[in-house]
């Protein structure tokens, strides 16, 4: 079988990623475990979204509100010193999708320009929910004492370990989300995102497999959420901030919508460019001091330049799914 | 008498003031081919979209094999066997001419709440939809995107796609409108291949293609059906001529 080059590329950066905490213990550096977790962590979450905004056309602006659930039951059941892991985890995953199958089930009746501000006016209700919340933290947050507990199978508080956990992790939402795509169902949400009328014409009706879509991905960005509030062991409303919505519609888009690659890629250059035009120090001072303005121009300038995202640059299979 | 495969009663659909269809009676019976004409803005498409299911009329009722359907969203019709074309091809651009027949196919088997299997893998859906585009056509084009089709092929993809539904009854809004000389005759000669197994409801402006494929003609004015008859029928009634046909159509 001959892989597309997207496809190689997607994997040579696996690999790579695979590379990283052997790399980093040999140059001291731990640092780099850290940012390279934290990208591989937005990059789940970045490819749920690509789900339904990329390959279902529906432009969610909210999609941090799972993060946020999902590192709210995490971090809640630990304050109520629940800290196993796999029922911390379920109820990320499953309070996410109840969550999304909520929020879809309203918001998939509109489109377009209603639908963006419906999915970000319930992200941001849940954003003031955990503001005012005051036993957990209120708006400053709180800090996780306890990461989730996995006995005698993997130690979260091992950097390299919870590494190769979300890595792994990593790989199965992006064969998962590969194996959807091509299915019937991934077809048909495909389909209603190319030509709805077409698609209601021929005998779909687009609404309950944009809601499934909708919930999975919901689902998908919860486990997301589980393992940030774990990397970060701070819990804070700040995960479901509209401008967490913006930076994950922004990776999926600068990497490259409905391509399997374009989300992680675009989470990597994101961060990474974050990363760089803040802490690098043959930069000049008056290039760190305003670096969001620096990010900002380069992403202009990615978007004008590679309409197709980062992933587009490359040729990807010929059905137009890798 | 028979009862009609499809029968519209009383239509009536208005826009503000504009009264599209305004009181239409029409019956179509099973095997026939109904062609509906009428000068621009007669309302024909408006007519096709209540039928179809994309519009809701005002007033008025539509029965499909018997069934009252007038409440029936358009994907539901569909699955009953309704297929319809689009005055504007209307396609999945960036799948292939394979792809899109296979969404038909797949459309009509059952629910699609599959997740696992690779749906350009399953041969229930390829191959049926391989043997449709071989029939009007475009079989050596199955890998082509639809997007690099030449207008007359999409057109054609088009009538695959409904045809792949195995409709009891075939809607073909302009089927042959923007097409060059050469490519609406293999159009309409490929229609005529269908006349008789199928129950197609036809709207064109082409009056050789209407005459080549229809056995009766309903002709629309305002939103009204001011007659309906066999092909010669229409071609001598006067009123026809007056308010349509004109001076200028060699009839």
């Amino acid at each position: 079988m001959r892989l597309a080059p997207r496809t190689l590329a997607l994997v040579a950066v696996l690999a790579l990623l695979a590379a990283v905490p052997p790399v980093a213990a040999a140059f001291g550096q731990p640092f780099y475990l850290d940012l390279f977790r934290r990208i591989m962590i937005f990059a789940i979450a970045a490819t749920s979204l690509n789900l339904i905004l990329g390959y279902g056309g529906m432009v969610s602006f909210g999609h941090a509100a799972y993060l946020g659930v999902g590192a709210y039951a995490v971090g809640v059941l630990a304050h109520h010193g629940i800290t196993n892991g796999f029922v911390q985890w379920a109820l990320a995953i499953g309070g996410s999708a109840l969550v999304a199958l909520v929020i879809g089930a309203v918001s998939i009746r509109t489109s377009g320009i209603y639908f963006i501000m419906i999915t970000l006016a319930f992200t941001q209700m849940l954003y003031y929910l955990g503001v005012s919340i005051e036993e957990y933290g209120g708006d400053d947050g709180m800090r996780v004492k306890t990461l989730s507990q996995f006995p005698g199978l993997l130690d979260l508080a091992d950097p390299a370990a919870f590494y190769y956990l979300v890595l792994a992790l990593l790989v199965a939402v992006l064969w998962v989300s590969g194996r959807l795509v091509r299915s019937r169902f991934g077809m048909v949400i495909r389909a209603a995102k190319s030509n709805e009328a077409r698609t209601r014409a021929i005998g779909f009706s687009p609404y309950p497999y944009r809601l499934v879509a909708f919930v999975v991905a919901g689902a998908i960005c919860g486990l997301a959420g589980a393992l940030l509030v774990n990397h970060t062991a701070y819990l804070t409303p700040e995960f479901m901030n509209w401008t967490r919505s913006g930076e994950l519609m922004f990776m999926v888009i600068l990497g490259g919508t409905a391509t399997a690659a374009g989300p992680l890629f675009g989470a990597a250059a994101l961060l990474l460019l974050e990363d760089l035009l803040q802490g690098w120090s043959l930069l000049p001072q008056w290039v760190r001091d305003y670096w969001q303005l620096y990010l900002g121009v380069i992403l202009v300038l990615v978007v004008l330049f590679a309409r197709r995202g980062l992933a587009g640059l490359l040729p990807g299979g010929p059905n137009g799914d890798d | 008498m028979t009862e009609p495969l499809l029968a519209a009663r009383g239509l009536r659909k208005s826009f503000g003031a504009v009264a599209a269809t305004d009181g239409v009676d029409l019956e179509v019976f099973e095997g026939e081919t109904h062609a509906i004409i009428g000068p621009n803005g007669a309302g024909k498409t408006t007519l096709i979209s209540q039928l179809s299911g994309r519009l809701r009329p005002d007033l008025g009722r539509i029965l499909f094999a018997g069934e009252e359907i007038t409440a029936l969203p358009e994907p539901a019709r569909a699955r009953k066997g309704l297929a319809r074309s689009f005055q504007v091809t209307s396609i999945y651009r960036e799948f292939t001419a394979l792809d899109n027949v296979a969404l038909a196919v797949q459309a009509h088997a059952g629910h699609s709440f599959r997740f696992w299997r690779d749906a350009r893998r399953e041969r229930e859906l390829r191959e049926p939809a391989r043997a449709v585009l071989e029939e009007v056509g475009l079989g050596d084009r199955a890998d082509v995107l639809a997007a690099n089709l030449a207008h007359g092929e999409q057109r054609q993809l088009e009538i695959a796609m409904a045809l792949a539904t195995r409709p009891r009854l075939l809607l073909l809004d302009e089927p042959v409108a923007g097409m060059g000389v050469e490519e609406s005759q293999r159009m309409v000669k490929f229609l005529a291949t269908l006349k008789g197994r199928m129950t197609m409801i036809l709207v064109e402006h082409d009056m050789d293609a209407v005459f080549t494929l229809a056995d009766r003609i309903s002709v629309l004015v305002y939103g009204r059906v001011i007659a309906t008859g066999r092909p010669e029928e229409i071609r001598a009634n006067p009123e026809v001529r007056a308010a349509y046909l004109g001076e200028d159509e060699a009839c």
